[in-house]
């Protein structure tokens, strides 16, 4: 049998009336009477429960590594296009293709599309480069980082990475073939698709977007 | 018993791909799964076979050299010690012709998969990659925790719970580190949910063949119960937060320290940090021992192995939510933090490489689901979407859950085109394909929730058609 009941949970200093409608489980009694079983916790919830400890300046800063848009989180450093055409040969290559080419499953890195056109949606061949799609310079360093080489993840040095970096986008035609890289220019480079992307502003509802 | 069944049971699954590099891009279509090979020990057991009963292997089982000299008689083991080394070994398992004259298996601590049924997912590529659900042998919504879907960019992380750290810090009032007893100590809910790569549906939509099985299309797709925290409970313990977050950069702590920035609005939502699915703790491939799960949303924004969540002013820009997981469209731009799935369905059965056996009552199932809250309704066509009837939903459609769908179709040997269509709670209807196509176009990526086509010939043989 189910019962419908209010449940009032009593007024503490912190904690407002809250008036609840409830379906509560009722078993019979010995005496054939109902016992109502209200829902709740025996004492009222606290708005903390003090659990965790505060993390550390030193255990943010061994995790606190990604890199955003406007260059928070790069490193000191600096890496050249010629420094990065050694470290991409001997560290990206054997993935990636000598030239960044791709080497199927693994992604085609460098190539322009002509007029730097976006036709991504009409051709699923058009190759989706750091030069043709990637909107931020940033995330290079973001992504490298935390994820590249996987076969020596962590190996590469902040001017390591700020290098190969450097050769990358040179040899995608965005940066100077003389451009060096650090943590002041690298946000500052324009990338070719930056105002393709725009974001989602859907919410459902009749009609297909 | 036969050579078919036999085969059926082989437990390996064939890894003969050549070995990849870690991070093959992830429209890689799956290879048939059908053609599993006769085991080694499958092939010792067939004597067993001539001798009456059927064997199979790799199943723990108790029977090992007794089915040469003893068929159809089981002896128990005389020792807990001999159960649990008997449920340890992989080895032959027999099935005796009158199972009613013999003694079963005994007691044991996990169980098995009946020999004649091997329901298995399909891996693509060997570290990274991707491993899709059968939900072409599923029945009901609840996806098995060993045939869950899986996808992940850097390997599965295998992680001590003891060592497990969550640190929440950026814009919040009190930097928290919290431990996995931690998480498990704060209130826990537990809901039912569907999850879903939105890669899901490639298969299906460019360059897509007759003879794909809808698990190829649309197995990477689960549900499942989950437990755990509020994050809006998380973020308490941290002091909440402080002026000008917006998002959150959720990493995990994988090789691939995958992160993606999602919207504060979502973690004070419906957001949660779970450890456990379907009753039991999160398996490795799941993001054990704790993920975020953000119901209703791509699968990639669920982060696994979840080790920190960063409180931000701007979303970081992250690999996988720039040059993956954003939706180029035909007017030159490119949808990004598309994080709702939209409302769709797919048919489960008949699909290919089903025959349809004879004229008569053929059920029609499938799976329903929304991003955006409950299905109201689906409908089915076996005339290409010429008229519509609306089918029976198996059970009260959850929020962002996976619902069943069934209807009666009586096949009268023709040819037929099956399809079916979703309805959501916020009114919006899943497309055809033309529509799709013409919206999103012929080479889009991510969010493939067209409707799916499955034709049938005047043999019965079902193939897949969307893409006509």
């Amino acid at each position: 049998m189910i019962v419908r009941a209010r449940t009032f949970r009593p007024l503490s200093l912190a904690v407002v009336v809250i008036v609840v409608g409830i379906a509560a489980c009722t078993a019979p009694g010995g005496d054939g009477a109902t016992r109502t079983a209200n829902v709740g916790s025996p004492t009222p919830a606290p708005e903390v429960y003090a659990v965790g400890r505060e993390a550390t300046a030193q255990e943010i800063a061994a995790w606190d590594l990604d890199v955003n848009p406007k260059g928070e989180g790069l490193p000191p450093g600096a890496g050249t296009v010629a420094e990065g055409a050694i470290v991409y040969a001997k560290t990206c290559a054997s993935c990636h293709g000598p030239n960044g080419e791709g080497m199927p499953p693994n992604p085609k890195l460098v190539g322009r599309i002509p007029g730097d056109s976006f036709p991504f949606a009409t051709d699923s061949k058009a190759a989706k480069t750091i030069g043709s799609y990637w909107p931020y310079a940033t995330t290079l360093f973001d992504y490298i980082r935390r994820a590249m080489p996987p076969n020596a993840l962590g190996s590469l040095s902040a001017n390591d990475t700020y290098a190969v970096i450097a050769f990358l986008l040179s040899t995608n035609n965005v940066i100077p073939a003389d451009a060096v890289m650090n943590a002041k220019t690298l946000p500052a480079v324009q990338m070719p698709s930056r105002n393709r992307f725009v974001r989602d502003n859907r919410t459902g509802g009749a009609g297909f977007k | 018993m036969d050579a078919e069944q036999r085969t059926s049971c082989n437990r390996n699954s064939s890894k003969d791909d050549s070995v990849q590099p870690p991070e093959p891009n992830d429209d890689a279509v799956p290879r048939t799964s059908d053609k599993s090979a006769l085991s080694r020990r499958a092939l010792l057991a067939g004597a067993a076979t001539a001798a009456g009963g059927a064997a199979f292997a790799a199943l723990p089982d108790l029977l090992t050299g007794q089915a040469a000299t003893a068929p159809g008689a089981a002896t128990m083991p005389q020792s807990t010690t001999a159960v649990a080394a008997a449920a340890a070994a992989t080895d032959v398992i027999v099935v005796p012709e009158d199972p009613t004259r013999v003694l079963g298996l005994p007691t044991s601590a996990h169980s098995i998969r009946s020999p004649f049924e091997n329901p298995s997912r399909v891996p693509v590529g060997l570290v990274s990659g991707s491993s899709r659900t059968p939900i072409h042998l599923l029945t009901g919504t609840i996806t098995p925790n060993d045939l869950q879907f899986e996808r992940h960019h850097g390997g599965v992380a295998i992680i001590d719970p003891g060592k497990y750290r969550l640190m929440v810090h950026g814009l919040v009032k009190r930097p928290t580190m919290f431990t996995l007893d931690d998480l498990k100590s704060l209130p826990a809910v537990t809901r039912m949910h569907f999850l879903e790569c939105s890669g899901n549906g490639r298969a299906g939509y460019t360059g897509s063949k007759a003879d794909t099985t809808a698990q190829q299309i649309d197995g990477l797709l689960s549900n499942a119960e989950w437990t755990g925290v509020p994050l809006k409970t998380i973020l308490a313990e941290a002091g909440g937060v402080t002026t000008g977050a917006a998002w959150a950069l959720a990493e995990g702590g994988d090789a691939a320290l995958l992160s993606r920035s999602i919207p504060l609005d979502k973690l004070l939502d419906d957001a949660m940090i779970v450890y456990a699915q379907n009753g039991e703790a999160i398996r490795p491939s799941g993001g054990y021992p704790a993920r975020l799960f953000l119901p209703g949303w791509e699968g990639n924004t669920n982060v696994k192995w979840l080790r920190r969540l960063e409180l931000i002013r701007e979303p970081n820009m992250s690999k996988d939510e720039t040059s993956k997981y954003t939706d180029p469209l035909p007017n030159g731009t490119a949808r990004q933090f598309s994080f709702e799935i939209d409302a769709k369905s797919t048919l489960t059965s008949p699909t290919y490489p089903a025959r349809i056996a004879r004229k008569g009552w053929v059920q029609l199932s499938g799976l329903a689901w929304s991003g955006r809250g409950k299905i109201t309704a689906v409908d089915v066509s076996t005339d290409g979407g010429t008229s519509w009837v609306q089918a029976e939903l198996q059970g009260t459609p959850q929020p962002k859950a996976l619902v069943r769908f069934v209807s009666l179709w009586k096949w009268d040997g023709s040819p037929a085109v099956l399809m079916s269509r979703a309805h959501d709670e916020s009114g919006y209807v899943q497309p055809s394909i033309e529509v799709f196509r013409e919206g999103r176009g012929p080479g889009t990526d991510y969010h493939y929730n067209h409707i799916r086509a499955w034709n049938v010939d005047a043999q019965g043989q079902v193939t897949y058609g969307a893409a006509t």
